[in-house]
């Protein structure tokens, strides 16, 4: 075995943190000791998804490693070592705290800072930058006591600061210098675009505009003046203006840096000292700093290999070099898809471009090709990107292009030349953050991954910003195709079909009960998870009554008994409350019936009341009481239209700008009850304030002055997810339509207990594709939808209402077939004035003392002993 | 000799097919009818087995309350079984074993007479 080598880390960014891990892969069996120095207090986390924080992620769901795993590592690691000192000669390095270590090969990670202009006043309390959590911390506090917000700079990065503050509330502004947003990737006519997109989102743009100095305002706490003589007034301005090389160790030290900033490294990252390497953003590779995570990585990967190949004096081949990188970049800048590829500019010579500008639907397409219009150069994307990733692998592949390239960005007129993944050479590359190509997934492939997951799992493709998922999904499904690999999506063992295939099996076939459904398309008795999905989908299809013979056996207990059963098998009971509006007479009826049954009251989530305890046989009476009032079942216990919670709109509240408790008893009238892959949520807020929280919901749909904004497929729970915007601006019959079609598309397709999202991040094409679907009518199903609605909607029923009418179904609420006596092991005890389910230690044994022993008197007993 | 009985339940009418009911029986097994305990008792019609009708313990020793009865029946690898409306295990109507853990309720012989259900406790 080889000596210790000792390799320093300085930098636990994103890029430090690949350098680690990539040491740790390729030298685990050549004795190599990491080091890591990191200068902020946690270790290395994701920035590409910074702007997530604000929308729920906190930072250990950026965290790109932890301690353990730098423990199982071996990595020695340390955090708030900031490095102060560097001794070449010695080979040693000194952080801020006076520790010295000791390095063989010394990697510098350092990373890059936020440029600060130098304006006058730009140095005051809520003048911010966007880098790291911290700052993240900082803005967060800032724009708790502010109502405006700046951000200084039109780029990439200022565009999702933007988007940050717009997230905090604030009413947000970017100012630019240059004429257009994000310069540097996008041509005039696509800024121009993009500044009318972004507007429109209610972020005010302006361009051309050079902030000569801050000054205290009138209305808010600053005010910028423009060299025009304009100024604006804000609370809080945020930096963007660009990234500056963390080089202040190598200009002490002596390494060599560029004329602007940067650690010249060569073709193996190393600087001007042989034992010295440096990576990323703090790199200067042919006088350009590459300011995106992917060319990073290679960086490390690079360095990392150098490394070891020196050490154990292996003479590689082809030895990897930084020769460089594609800044091909696709994202979605506050809900617009941008991309820009290669030569956006045209700036090679000779190069000839097409364009293609569609105003109404903000889209903005270019190519620019080669002199001969056989090569891609490079392409500009906005407002519509569902063409990057062929014309991404056209240009870094050199592929030939069709005879007339314009067909690439033009709406499709016929036959679109698509580049199928077959199509693709082995050497392309699929996710360029982690440099995986094709091969790569190949020999995962052969490799025994069988899945999409599996395959991340081992090449850590699409682990970096995730905009190669659907390209990847596409070249995994074709290579386990092409291998004969058949993805199984039977539900259970008695049905080999999909929940979505049995959905058309019985609408086309009109098949209306289980038993012939299992005959036909099944075998044995079913499970519980085949029956409520059948029953379920039954109920989305036809809308019978829930409790008939042959569909009673289907439900799940919840539906079987229209009630949601607790631990100790007692229910709870929820009548609707739409819009949670609810009378004083009608809050009186549920007291007094909580009260008359010794029921536990909560007030839920979805504003509406909760009555627990009940006993199954309670249930028929406690409706009665309830319908008598006028009121009806909430639905509670199925996976169906729960409830549509508002807050109290233009009404009452100084700040509403619509109805939303009329809209919100609208939508719940029309929908409550109709049966769905899962439990849906809806809200409806009266202003962008938003305090019917409309964005954690299935539907959230929020007033503005000009109508709706409808927001679809959120959700709190396990695993909260904000519900992405899907139109704006909606007039009420729009808005409606727009749901009915959304909702009949997911109950058509969605899986069984499959959430609204997930379901669309399994859409193939995900919201893009929703809104083609339902917006556009790209399938040419609206209609269909809508009509599908209309049929379930019209066959709505008040499922208890059905059931006290009932005498044959009201039979099945009892304990026992053959006795009126109650179930002894069902105890309560009380707990701050109201009845809780007892404890085991709590219970009292109830023993027949004789025939007619009183089992109620022991029930009693155990209610006082509390 | 066994200190078991047939004990009639109900009518075959007052059960539910492909589902179930829940019987009380009051004091059955007791050698002392001074401190016996009530047992209840799940039935399930199943009408495409041969045995058309299973009884096994109400009680759920998983989720320790009486509810097995409305739990969904089906079968599992052509074992009929009912699965727990509170935390979904399967118990075999045949054997009483729960499938996914370990767990065991009692089974009880039934059997038809003239429209009566009965069962062997």
């Amino acid at each position: 075995m080889s000596n210790q080598l000792n390799v320093v880390v300085v930098g636990n960014g994103m890029v430090g943190h690949h350098a680690v891990e990539q040491l740790f892969n390729l030298g685990a069996e050549h004795n190599i000791s990491i080091t890591v120095l990191s200068a902020e207090d946690r270790l290395a986390y994701d920035r590409v998804h910074l702007s997530e924080y604000f929308s729920g992620k906190t930072a250990d769901d950026l965290a790109l490693t932890d301690e353990a795993t730098y423990q199982d590592w071996q990595v020695d690691f340390h955090t708030n070592a900031k490095v102060v000192g560097i001794d070449k000669q010695q080979q040693k390095v000194t952080t801020v705290a006076g520790d010295v270590f000791e390095y063989d090969k010394l990697i510098l990670a350092t990373g890059s800072y936020p440029f600060v202009p130098p304006i006058p006043g730009g140095d005051q309390d809520h003048c911010l930058v966007y880098r790291t959590i911290d700052d993240l911390e900082s803005i967060q506090q800032s724009a708790s006591c502010s109502k405006v917000g700046v951000v200084i700079g039109g780029g990439l990065l200022g565009l999702e600061a933007a988007n940050a503050l717009k997230q905090l509330g604030l009413a947000t502004h970017v100012v630019e210098f240059a004429p257009q947003l994000m310069a540097v990737q996008v041509d005039a006519g696509g800024g121009r675009l993009l500044k009318d997109k972004i507007e429109e989102l209610g972020v005010q743009v302006h361009t051309g505009k050079a902030t000569q100095v801050i000054e205290a305002g009138e209305q808010c706490r600053y005010r910028l003046v423009f060299a025009d003589g304009e100024s604006l007034e804000t609370d809080l301005v945020l930096f963007s203006a660009g990234i500056r090389p963390y080089d202040n160790l190598a200009r002490e030290f002596e390494l060599t840096i560029g004329e602007r900033g940067g650690i010249v490294v060569n073709e193996q990252c190393l600087t001007s000292d042989s034992n010295i390497y440096a990576i990323g953003e703090c790199a200067l590779y042919q006088n350009m700093i590459y300011g995106l995570v992917a060319p990073g990585y290679t960086m490390a990967k690079v360095a990392a290999q150098d490394i070891i190949a020196n050490h154990i004096n292996l003479i590689e081949e082809a030895p990897l070099r930084f020769t460089g990188a594609d800044m091909s970049t696709k994202l979605k800048l506050m809900g617009v898809d941008v991309g820009s590829i290669g030569d956006a500019h045209g700036r090679t010579p000779g190069a000839l471009s097409y364009m293609y500008e569609n105003q109404p639907l903000g889209v903005y397409k270019k190519i620019v090709v080669s002199q001969d219009q056989k090569l891609l150069l490079g392409a500009v994307l906005v407002g519509d990107t569902s063409e990057y990733d062929s014309l991404l692998q056209y240009m870094l592949n050199g592929i030939e292009l069709p005879n007339e390239p314009e067909a690439l960005i033009l709406p499709s007129s016929g036959e679109k030349p698509t580049l199928g993944a077959d199509a693709l050479p082995e050497t392309a590359t699929i996710c360029s953050c982690l440099n995986v190509t094709k091969g790569d997934i190949i020999d995962a492939v052969d490799g025994g991954a069988c899945s999409v997951a599996d395959v991340k799992a081992c090449t850590k493709a699409s682990t970096g910003c995730g905009g190669c998922s659907a390209l990847l999904k596409n070249v995994v499904d074709k290579e386990l195709e092409n291998r004969g690999v058949e993805v199984k999506k039977d539900i259970c063992e008695h049905f080999a079909y999909s929940r979505r295939e049995l959905f058309d099996i019985i609408k086309v076939n009109g098949i209306k009960s289980f038993e012939e459904l299992i005959e036909s398309h099944g075998k044995g008795l079913g499970c519980e998870v085949c029956k409520p999905t059948v029953g379920s989908i039954l109920a989305s299809v036809w809308n019978d009554y829930i409790l008939d013979a042959s569909k009673l056996p289907l439900q799940d207990t919840n539906d079987n008994f229209l009630a949601n059963m607790q631990k100790d098998g007692t229910y709870s009971v929820v009548p609707r409350v739409p819009g949670g509006e609810i009378t004083p007479e009608r809050l009186i009826t549920i007291g007094e019936v909580a009260k008359k049954y010794k029921l536990y009251t909560k007030i839920t989530g979805g504003q509406r009341i909760d009555l627990f305890g009940a006993r199954v046989e309670q249930l028929p009476d406690i409706w009665s009481e309830l319908i008598e009032a006028g009121m009806e079942t909430g639905h509670a216990y199925g996976k169906a239209v729960r409830t549509v919670k508002s807050c109290v709109g233009s009404t009452w509240c100084r700040y509403g700008v619509q109805d939303s408790v009329s809209m919100a008893i609208f939508i719940e009238n029309r929908y409550k009850g109709i049966r769905a892959p899962h439990k849906l949520k809806f809200a409806v807020s009266g202003c962008t304030r938003e305090c019917a929280e409309a964005q954690s919901k299935d539907f959230g749909v929020i007033a503005t002055d000009k109508g709706w904004n409808l927001y679809v497929c959120g959700n709190g729970g396990m695993k909260p997810r904000h519900a992405d915007l899907f139109a704006t601006d909606l007039d009420d019959e729009t808005l409606i339509k727009y749901i009915d079609r959304v909702m009949a598309f997911y109950i058509q397709t969605g899986d069984r207990l499959q959430r609204t999202s997930v379901w669309m991040e399994n859409l193939e094409g995900g919201l893009e594709y929703l809104k083609q679907v339902v917006i556009e009518d790209s399938l040419g199903i609206g209609e269909t939808l809508e009509n599908q609605m209309s049929q379930v909607i019209g066959k709505y029923q008040c499922e208890w209402k059905t059931t006290i009418e009932n005498p044959e179904a009201l039979k099945r609420f009892r304990q026992f077939v053959n006795s009126d006596k109650q179930d002894t092991n069902i105890q309560f005890v009380n707990e701050r004035d109201q009845i809780r389910p007892a404890r085991d230690h709590e219970k009292i044994q109830v023993v027949n003392i004789s025939e007619t022993g009183d089992t109620q008197k022991h029930k009693e007993l155990a209610l006082e002993e509390s | 000799m066994s200190d078991k009985r047939w004990i009639n339940i109900c009518s075959l009418s007052d059960l539910v097919e492909n589902s179930g009911v829940c019987a009380l029986v009051e004091g059955a097994t007791s050698a002392d009818n001074l401190t016996a305990k009530d047992k209840q008792i799940a039935l399930f019609s199943l009408p495409s087995m041969s045995e058309q009708v299973f009884a096994i313990d109400n009680f759920d020793p998983i989720g320790k309350a009486n509810v097995l009865y409305r739990g969904m029946v089906g079968c599992n690898q052509g074992e009929p079984i009912v699965a727990s409306p509170l935390y979904k295990q399967q118990f075999s109507l045949k054997t009483g074993q729960c499938l996914q853990e370990e767990a065991q309720v009692n089974t009880y012989p039934t059997r038809i007479t003239d429209d009566c259900v009965e069962v062997l406790v």
